[in-house]
């Protein structure tokens, strides 16, 4: 094709397009509405957090020393003390029926190792039924009782400490897992839905028979791909802002970055995801086998291998080459790089670098299966 | 703008001096099915011209490629001066096209199709106003601007489909089927519409299957099975009949129909509407004989006249003369 590209054609397409969104109101709610729901639904369930888990005290001790221990994994804010034992039979029964995730034994001579400045061991027993907690309340446990032993130090008791554990926790200083959850929700939801909605369009026309019309005027087919991808871009625009808006009023996110890079990347990252779904809506040309495939070509690897909910570098190496090709993976770093640790291009160029490939991609598809020949 | 995208020659009087539509040989084939078969036809600027012949006869396969909607696979083809083949894109700017089923935006309103169109055909400012008005009188949609377009009554989205194709006022314009589902009051106004733009220099190429409408083009191409096997002008195809032939009215019309086949005398006996049209060796010979070797049959006939053949009788009597049955 020949003919030389046209702003008048690509703002006449671009305007017929946000009036068909217009008047969806499903378009309308699906580009509005699900976002903003869907962080706060997310943001609320996908939770690594452990709190308040339920453990019983088997206090064989019965010392002030004892009950101090006791009272440093109640006050911590983890556990809750739901039981108090007497007996070593009554264990079992408790963890077996999931009734107690932890029990704590502590041995009659416990005040006696003190005393004597000697190493005084004492009992964890856990649930490993669910793996994730369990670790996670070990670790939990063992640091209440490092921190009872060094305050145990402080107090005059000489007590050996053989390593004393000063960590600090930066970026997510909470370790809060909303914080890590909302930027990559932003993500995730912009992909799903980007693919989703434009996946609509080409199979539309073709489904209600305006193609034809349309393809026999002079409309350049890049005029046709950018023309639809203008309104969702906006769309798009509106809805990075929604979303940070819920995470940070909702969620206290912390915003530490430039607002303008996050701008930049996410409307390379849409463009990229769009094209996408116009690839598919022009090679499908059914609205309904159109959506199912975006659904399979978005939901599943932008939840599971984009490093969403999973680390991408504790995956199977395989899974690591195939989430190169993730898009979300790349917005996902660069959402939390701009979010949490404020840094900018010099940290992001890689995952910027991406998402233009991924956006040129999408283009490039969109523009090649689009075809004005009616057949 | 729109003069931007017209092309890089002008060549309407370059390549093909006085003719809006030259086409060679056009041939377009889908696997092993030929849907186009070595068309070849020439038409002059101003002319109507139209494409007749039952369902899947290749009308408009022959106006999507005459359109740039198709690329022929073998032929030759220029339509306003431009290559059908390598200059789709120029051309599409030199024609309008409205398509055999309505395809405009539903959930736009009149005003909004009119100004998509116009934006796409790169028709702006003073001359979108002036032509907009004029669509909308044409149409007789003012007033209506506001209106979707799916809410409108079919006679009136079809004229408004009309209009979005002139808007730029191209030379030429197609109309696939432009009337197929309306009375034929519509169609009569429809047709009133067309001869209008014609009258103001446009080439008209329209295809349609109603016998009735063919006889308003000025020539007419008639098509069966992809090949064209007439072009004339509607009163010289009806010439092309050479044997009398007569209407018989009776309460058994296919029973009629099939016992006359193959009778000495009878050239060929074929359905028109109620009645039967037989095409015989001499008119005054059969009307004696028929209705006694019908009525041995226990076929009553009401009344055996001779009559004009219409365009399809020719149709029916060209078809069978090239060996062939008419499809659809």
């Amino acid at each position: 094709m020949t003919a030389r590209l046209s702003a008048g054609r690509l703002w006449a397409m671009a305007r017929k397009e946000w009036l068909h969104i217009r008047r969806d109101s499903r378009s309308l709610a699906m580009a509005f509405a699900v976002p903003a729901a869907m962080v706060v639904l997310f943001g609320y369930v996908i939770t690594f957090d452990v709190r308040d888990i339920r453990m019983a005290v088997l206090d064989q001790s019965n010392t002030t020393q004892s009950r101090d221990l006791v009272d440093a994994f109640r006050s911590s804010g983890y556990f809750r003390v739901a039981r108090q034992l007497t007996s070593d039979d009554q264990i079992s029964p408790l963890l077996v029926r999931g009734t107690v995730r932890l029990v704590l034994v502590i041995p009659p001579d416990f005040a006696r190792h003190l005393a004597a400045a000697e190493p005084a061991p004492v009992q964890a027993l856990l649930d490993g039924g669910d793996a994730n907690t369990a670790s996670i309340a070990i670790n939990y446990a063992q640091a209440i009782v490092t921190s009872y032993s060094a305050t145990a130090v402080l107090k005059g008791v000489p007590l050996p400490v053989p390593i004393a554990v000063d960590s600090r926790v930066w970026y997510n200083e909470d370790l809060k897992s909303s914080s890590m959850i909302v930027p990559g929700l932003m993500a995730a939801i912009m992909m799903i839905l980007s693919a989703l909605l434009t996946s609509l369009t080409i199979a539309r026309e073709w489904e209600r028979g305006t193609m034809e019309q349309l393809a026999a005027t002079p409309v350049h087919r890049l005029e046709v791909i950018l023309g639809k991808l203008l309104p969702y871009l906006g769309i798009g625009a509106v809805d990075i802002v929604l979303v940070a808006v819920v995470g940070g009023v909702v969620f206290a996110v912390p915003f530490r970055g430039s607002p303008a890079l996050l701008m930049v990347t996410g409307m390379l990252f849409l463009v990229g995801a769009q094209g996408l779904g116009m690839f598919i809506s022009a090679s499908a040309k059914s609205q309904f086998l159109a959506t199912q495939l975006a659904m399979i070509v978005t939901f599943l690897p932008a939840m599971l291998l984009s490093g969403l909910m999973f680390d991408i570098s504790s995956m199977p190496k395989v899974l690591q080459v195939i989430s190169l090709v993730v898009p979300a993976r790349y917005f996902i770093a660069a959402t939390r790089g701009i979010f949490l640790k404020g840094v900018g291009l010099e940290v992001l160029w890689g995952q910027a670098l991406g998402m233009l490939v991924f956006a040129l991609a999408g283009l490039g598809l969109a523009v090649h299966a689009f075809r004005k020949e009616i057949v | 703008m729109a003069d931007g995208v017209v092309g890089p020659r002008d060549s309407a009087s370059r390549d093909s001096p006085g003719c809006a539509v030259e086409v060679t040989d056009l041939t377009r084939k889908f696997g092993d099915f030929t849907a186009v078969d070595r068309v070849t036809f020439l038409v002059d600027p101003g002319e109507i011209f139209g494409f007749l012949g039952p369902n899947g006869a290749g009308k408009t396969t022959t106006i999507r490629m005459l359109t740039g909607l198709l690329a022929p696979t073998s032929g030759e083809g220029c339509v306003a001066g431009l290559d059908i083949r390598k200059e789709t894109e120029a051309l599409k700017q030199r024609i309008g096209y409205m398509s055999q089923l309505f395809s405009l935006y539903g959930d736009l309103t009149v005003e909004e199709n009119i100004a998509f169109f116009a934006g796409l055909y790169g028709v702006a400012g003073e001359r979108l106003a002036a032509r907009r008005a004029w669509v909308l009188q044409m149409a007789g949609l003012a007033g209506h601007e506001r209106q979707l377009t799916a809410e409108l009554p079919l006679g009136w989205k079809q004229r408004l489909a009309l209009g979005c194709a002139v808007l730029h006022e191209p030379p030429i314009l197609f109309l696939d089927e432009p009337t197929s589902g309306v009375d034929p009051v519509a169609r009569r106004n429809f047709w009133e519409l067309i001869y209008s733009l014609a009258d103001g220099g446009t080439t008209v190429l329209v295809s349609t299957h109603y016998m009735e409408e063919a006889e308003y083009c000025h020539r007419l191409a008639l098509m069966n099975r992809g090949r064209l096997i007439a072009l004339d002008t509607p009163k010289a195809i009806k010439a092309l009949m050479t044997e009398p032939l007569l209407e018989i009215r009776t309460a058994h019309g296919p029973a009629v129909a099939q016992a006359l086949q193959g009778q000495p005398g009878v050239v060929e006996a074929a359905m028109f509407g109620r009645a039967v049209h037989v095409a015989v060796e001499n008119a005054q010979a059969a009307a004696a004989a028929l209705p006694p070797l019908l009525a041995a049959r226990g076929l009553d006939v009401r009344s055996v006249t001779p009559v004009r053949p219409s365009l399809e009788d020719v149709f029916v009597a060209l078809v069978r003369r090239e060996g062939g049955a008419v499809l659809g």
